[in-house]
């Protein structure tokens, strides 16, 4: 069939708002896929830096990422602000959106928390002379870490909309408030989620022993 | 119409152009014949492609002009007829890319009775190593470069004590010898090419890249460096001499190894010292010694000359000047000449014999202007 | 023929105040403008520093230009040209103005994103032309910035120019990526009623797929510029090798140069598709619609698009085959390199299809297109050199490639930047440009460029090195080829200050030109069919259309004229299927 054949039936024309929020979470996609070709770029000469002899693997059992206890404690708190979006997310269609605004303030906060979590680590680490110009395993983790707070850092103006969207619902219980604060939380959650999972990534990564970069290495071509 | 023919015009004069062109390749001489081959090869593909459809295009506008009685065909697809151009294009392209492949597989294949030679860049200026009698490298690295030991290479090392340095510009060759040419640079990316050898390869820092060849020709030819690599890439000079077995041997009997470096290492008399300073601390990219073109000033008959500075001033060439010139450039800038000097640090002493060296190349060295400066 | 969306039309305040209305606009066609002008401009910059290398090259010593002006000229030249005119002029100017009007949108999906996208774009160019006026000037690495070179003494504007340089590309992505996303979202959700993706005329498939490349492309930039400027100013290591400089060690230990050229190529061959794709789209159009012909084989033009996208990620590493890289890699992209070289034939041959058996009005957009095939055709040909990995090894790095990009992705998108200007400028100002002068333009631009750089792949088969301030005393240049550089130093002047032709005729036309009506040209798709012209804000008035059929119904047996708006209904006149799909 050639392009101009009409006969398939065309849907009815949507509505403003569902063509708002189609295209809000096609524009999201579409963020999320640039941001993460970024990532994977970094990670990628990541892998291909970390094959010269020069490289001092933070990991090494000497080094400060053998112990990472305060990276798990920030890694709790953005899984909880991840799944305490994911709840709000849920609970908004139910009679005076359930619990939301709840959820909403403990995604924010431990979202913040998250951030001071990782400024602590990078003040732990230039105490101790870590700093990015001594090694270039030092200067991909303040790299990453810094690129990833800095999304997230971004998100919290989504957060701050999806708040205020969510408390003039509180107000005028009207259909178009609500439609517009149920979009923001499920574009903040989608973002969450994937922060999280970058996270997860960078923080495998960072935490890996320089064997395994040798074989991701090795797996790609990369290293010779 | 009138556009139909200059479609066929472009057409007859691309043509006539390439055969009549005085502009074509160097004569090779090396045993890279089989690349000129696939130039060749795709030249003719390319070209009937190009004259054909160019052509068909002349036809299509000069037949289908608009005539307001008659309407353009309404047929939007014909699957058959695109496929076969698919597949017409597809017969081309494996055209050109098998004897590409084949004669890229020698490329990458070194054989195994190639000689090999280092060449060693670093801005803007070219310098070697041959192997020595063990046939083998000392090792080297950027950490252990200095004024003596401006290849870097490991005193330590056995393989090393034979390597053979040349440190000038210009490196002789066996011909039909085929030869593998290890690249090393010390600061920036550079590529090392002869025209007339085809071949061409980049120099990176911290790697050692390499291609083989076998020159066929004897004769000189020139180095161009063909990476870009600062103000001074186009003046990068190098020359390999293609020489037969006994030239060869000659001229290999006069070159110095590494070992013989070291022990005479301390050199005495101030204009030789200064001379080796010249030379290491890469001032001779930049000044020419023999009065050739170059990037700064050059330094033959230079001591005692009045030169032009860009303020319209003259200044007399004195020691003074001189060493004002070397720890700060930017202080005095001769008229004709870029701002590009970065400040050297150096000793007193070191700076004296620099000094002397540069004196020692006028022809007069009495200090009374011998000349009017060459920018007037 | 066209239904009322309420929904629609409640949003639409026209903005009063001059300010809202053309400074602060969020209408995609006062973007449109902006980003075009904005362009133009820079480009006019960059236009005149090749006019000063030229004059170097073919006269040497006549201007008053030292080698570090030469190269810091060069790299301003070419950086400005793919990214901050082409670059922006496609996706920003065109993508912005065409694809709502095009789709059947009454604005981007995003407009305050849209407006944002503008001002970062002005504010990356304020600091890239910043960069001329600080100490040691603009940066002269070479467009392609290769560290270490790029960031140590020796190269001009090493000191100050480089970091601006890379702050302004970092800019200049983020607002390429706010435009993406506006453009990708608006076409995928924006579309009207009935107007499906196989409906879409080419331009919009062109731009709509460079956008997602420049979308997954400009972050490898990004990744690279952030890395090279920590490598400047705090002094990592993440392309700065050991390093032993005019006699001096430098602090930085074991960085990867090379790692910057994949990175760099892994943006920048996509960015030439980026480039290329929506030229491609807009040629397309142009020549459909003056050779009153259905474009020939839509849907495969369609695919062609869509596979050399995908293929535009796998051949980056042919600008490396002398880099130094592993020499193995060289059999495999050299294969995929050629491999793209088939769906590309298949556009040539299909726009050729089109005007078989058409009805050709030799218009300037029609000059300009068939001039644009003739050029690229060259320039593609000519790329079949140096995707081949061993043919490419004597011709790398000679004035072969520079002829040859300027052909494939100089030239060729330019002249259908022109010839799309002819085409929609009457859309856009209501008025016709002044053919006369049009065709003049046309000549010396489209012989011009050809008596340029066709002569100039010679030079590089001697083997005359690029980026060269200058060629004295090297043997193996004939004395002659001297004589060629002043021949085409003295015809690109002329080319150049030919475009002056244009920006009278731009200015002049807008105030004397002809009248143009809403459809000058009797074509199709939706932006011909706007009840104003120039569209006023909101693209289409009370109503929107209602699309019935592709874009290129030309001369349709059954129908009374020889063109079939897309608004057309089956009933008014029949939609075809095709004869040979069965």
């Amino acid at each position: 069939m050639l392009a101009q054949t009409t006969l398939a039936p065309v849907a009815a024309p949507r509505s403003r708002f569902q063509r708002r929020s189609a295209s809000a979470k096609t524009g999201l996609h579409l963020l999320m896929a640039a941001i993460s070709s970024m990532f994977f770029l970094f990670l990628l000469s990541y892998i291909l830096r970390s094959q010269v002899s020069d490289w001092e693997a933070l990991s090494e059992p000497w080094q400060p990422l053998a112990q990472t206890g305060q990276l798990w404690i920030n890694s709790a708190l953005l899984l909880v602000a991840s799944i305490a979006f994911e709840l709000a997310r849920r609970n908004i269609d139910r009679p005076q959106q359930g619990n939301s605004r709840e959820f909403l303030w403990l995604a924010g906060l431990s979202s913040f928390g998250f951030l001071v979590g990782q400024l602590v680590f990078w003040q732990y680490l230039t105490d101790r002379g870590y700093l990015a110009s001594t090694n270039p395993a030092n200067a991909f983790f303040f790299l990453l870490t810094g690129l990833h707070g800095l999304h997230l850092f971004g998100g919290m103006f989504a957060w701050m909309v999806a708040t205020y969207r969510l408390s003039v619902v509180d107000k005028n219980l009207d259909s178009k408030s609500i439609s517009l604060a149920k979009l923001s939380v499920e574009l903040c959650a989608t973002y969450w989620h994937f922060l999280l999972v970058i996270w997860i990534l960078l923080f495998a990564l960072l935490s890996s022993s320089p064997g395994t970069y040798a074989a991701i290495a090795k797996f790609c071509g990369l290293g010779d | 119409m009138t556009f139909a023919v200059i479609l066929v015009a472009i057409v007859i004069l691309s043509v006539l152009f390439h055969f009549l062109s005085p502009w074509q390749a160097t004569p090779l001489a090396s045993n890279w014949g089989s690349i000129d081959t696939t130039i060749t090869i795709t030249l003719v593909i390319t070209g009937i492609f190009f004259v054909a459809i160019v052509i068909f295009m002349a036809y299509c506008v000069y037949k289908y002009q608009v005539d307001p009685d008659r309407r353009s065909e309404y047929k939007p697809e014909n699957k058959k007829l695109e496929w076969w151009l698919i597949g017409i294009t597809t017969v081309a392209i494996c055209g050109l890319l098998a004897p590409g492949l084949i004669v890229y597989n020698d490329f990458v294949h070194v054989p195994s009775n190639a000689v090999e030679f280092e060449a060693v860049g670093e801005q803007w200026r070219w310098s070697y190593r041959l192997p020595g009698t063990d046939e083998k490298f000392g090792r080297s690295s950027v950490s252990r470069m200095d004024e003596i030991n401006t290849f870097g290479l490991d005193p330590d090392d056995a393989a090393g004590q034979d390597d053979i340095l040349v440190a000038g510009n210009q490196m002789h060759l066996l011909v039909n010898q085929p030869t593998k040419v290890l690249l090393r640079s010390k600061d920036v990316l550079h590529d090392f090419y002869v025209p007339q050898f085809r071949a061409k390869m980049d120099l990176i820092p911290g790697q050692i890249t390499y291609f083989w060849f076998t020159p066929t020709v004897p004769g000189t030819f020139e180095i161009l460096c063909a990476e870009y690599c600062g103000i001074g890439h186009y003046n990068m000079r190098g020359q390999i001499v293609v020489d037969k077995a006994s030239d060869y041997q000659q001229w290999l009997s006069e070159q110095i190894t590494f070992a013989e470096v070291l022990t005479g290492g301390t050199v005495e008399g101030l204009v030789e010292q200064g001379q080796l300073l010249a030379s290491s601390r890469g001032c001779l990219a930049c000044h020419s010694i023999d009065g050739g073109p170059s990037l700064g000033p050059g330094w033959l008959d230079l001591f005692g000359s009045q030169e032009s500075l860009i303020d319209g001033s003259e200044v007399f060439v004195d020691a003074d000047y001189l060493i004002e010139s070397i720890v700060d450039p930017a202080a005095k800038i001769v008229a004709g000449y870029p701002p590009v000097m970065v400040a050297y640090q150096f000793s007193n002493e070191q700076l004296d014999s620099l000094v002397a060296y540069i004196e020692s190349l006028s022809t007069e060295s009495s200090g009374s202007p011998t000349k009017p400066a060459v920018e007037e | 023929m066209a239904y009322v969306d309420d929904a629609e039309h409640e949003e639409l305040h026209e903005p009063t105040s001059f300010y809202a209305k053309y400074v602060w606009s969020q209408d995609h066609k006062v973007i449109a403008i902006q980003y075009s002008l904005t362009a133009i401009a820079v480009g006019l910059v960059a236009l005149v520093l090749s006019g000063m290398m030229r004059m170097q090259i073919g006269f040497p010593g006549s201007i008053d230009m030292d080698s570090t002006g030469y190269y810091q000229a060069m790299t301003m030249h070419g950086m400005i040209m793919v990214i901050y005119l082409l670059t922006a002029l496609f996706l920003g100017g065109f993508g912005n103005y065409l694809i709502p009007l095009m789709v059947g949108a009454r604005d981007m999906v995003f407009p305050f994103v849209n407006m944002l996208s503008y001002w970062f774009y002005l504010v990356s160019v304020l600091v890239l032309i910043a960069s001329f006026f600080v100490p040691g000037g603009p940066t002269g690495a070479g467009w392609t910035l290769y560290p270490p070179q790029a960031i140590t003494a020796g190269t001009p504007g090493s000191e100050w120019g480089i970091i601006l340089m890379l702050v302004s590309l970092i800019i200049f992505i983020i607002a390429a990526t706010m435009g993406g996303l506006n453009y990708v979202t608006t076409v995928l959700q924006a579309r009207t009623h009935g107007m499906t993706m196989f409906r879409l005329p080419l331009t919009v498939w062109g731009i709509f797929v460079a956008t997602i490349l420049a979308l997954l492309a400009f972050p490898a930039l990004f990744v690279s510029g952030i890395m090279m400027l920590l490598d400047k100013t705090i002094g990592t290591s993440f392309f700065m090798p050991d390093m032993m400089q005019f006699g001096t060690q430098l602090d930085h230990t074991g960085g990867s140069p090379i790692l910057f050229q994949h990175l760099f190529w892994f943006f920048g061959h996509p960015e030439v598709y980026i480039v290329a794709l929506p030229a491609f789209g807009l040629v397309s159009d142009l020549i459909s619609v003056h050779a009153r012909r259905s474009i020939f084989g839509y849907r495969m033009m369609v695919w062609a698009i869509v596979a050399i996208g995908v293929l535009s990620f796998v051949v980056w590493a042919h600008h490396m085959y002398v880099s130094g890289m592993n020499p193995y890699f060289g059999f495999f992209f050299a294969t995929t390199t050629l491999v793209i070289a088939v769906p590309t034939a298949l556009k040539v041959y299909n726009w050729l299809l089109t005007l078989w058996r058409g009805n050709i009005h030799l218009t300037v957009p029609m000059l300009f297109s068939l001039a644009f095939i003739v050029t690229f055709l060259v320039g593609g040909l000519t790329g079949l050199f140096l995707g081949n990995v061993v043919v490419d090894i004597p011709l790398s790095d000679t004035y072969f490639v520079v002829a040859h990009f300027h052909m494939v992705m100089g030239v060729a998108p330019i002249l259908v930047v022109f010839g799309a200007i002819y085409h929609w400028y009457p859309k856009i100002t209501g008025r016709m440009l002044h053919d006369g002068i049009g065709k003049l333009h046309f000549w010396i631009t489209f012989l011009g460029t050809y008596l340029i750089y066709f002569p100039m792949h010679y030079l590089g088969f001697l083997g005359m090195p690029r980026r060269y301030y200058a060629y004295e005393d090297y043997q193996f240049i004939p004395d002659s080829a001297q004589s060629l550089n002043a021949f085409i130093t003295v015809v690109a002047i002329a080319v150049g200050v030919s475009q002056l032709l244009f920006l009278f005729n731009l200015i002049y036309s807008l105030f004397r030109g002809k009248p143009s009506g809403g459809n000058p040209w009797k074509a199709n798709s939706l932006e011909w069919l706007t009840p104003d012209t120039p569209p006023k804000h909101g693209n289409w008035g009370e109503s929107m259309p209602v699309v019935h059929r592709w874009a290129y119904d030309y001369g349709v047996p059954e129908a009374e004229l020889d063109y079939v708006p897309q608004t057309t209904s089956g009933d008014e006149v029949p939609v075809h299927e095709s004869d040979l799909d069965e």
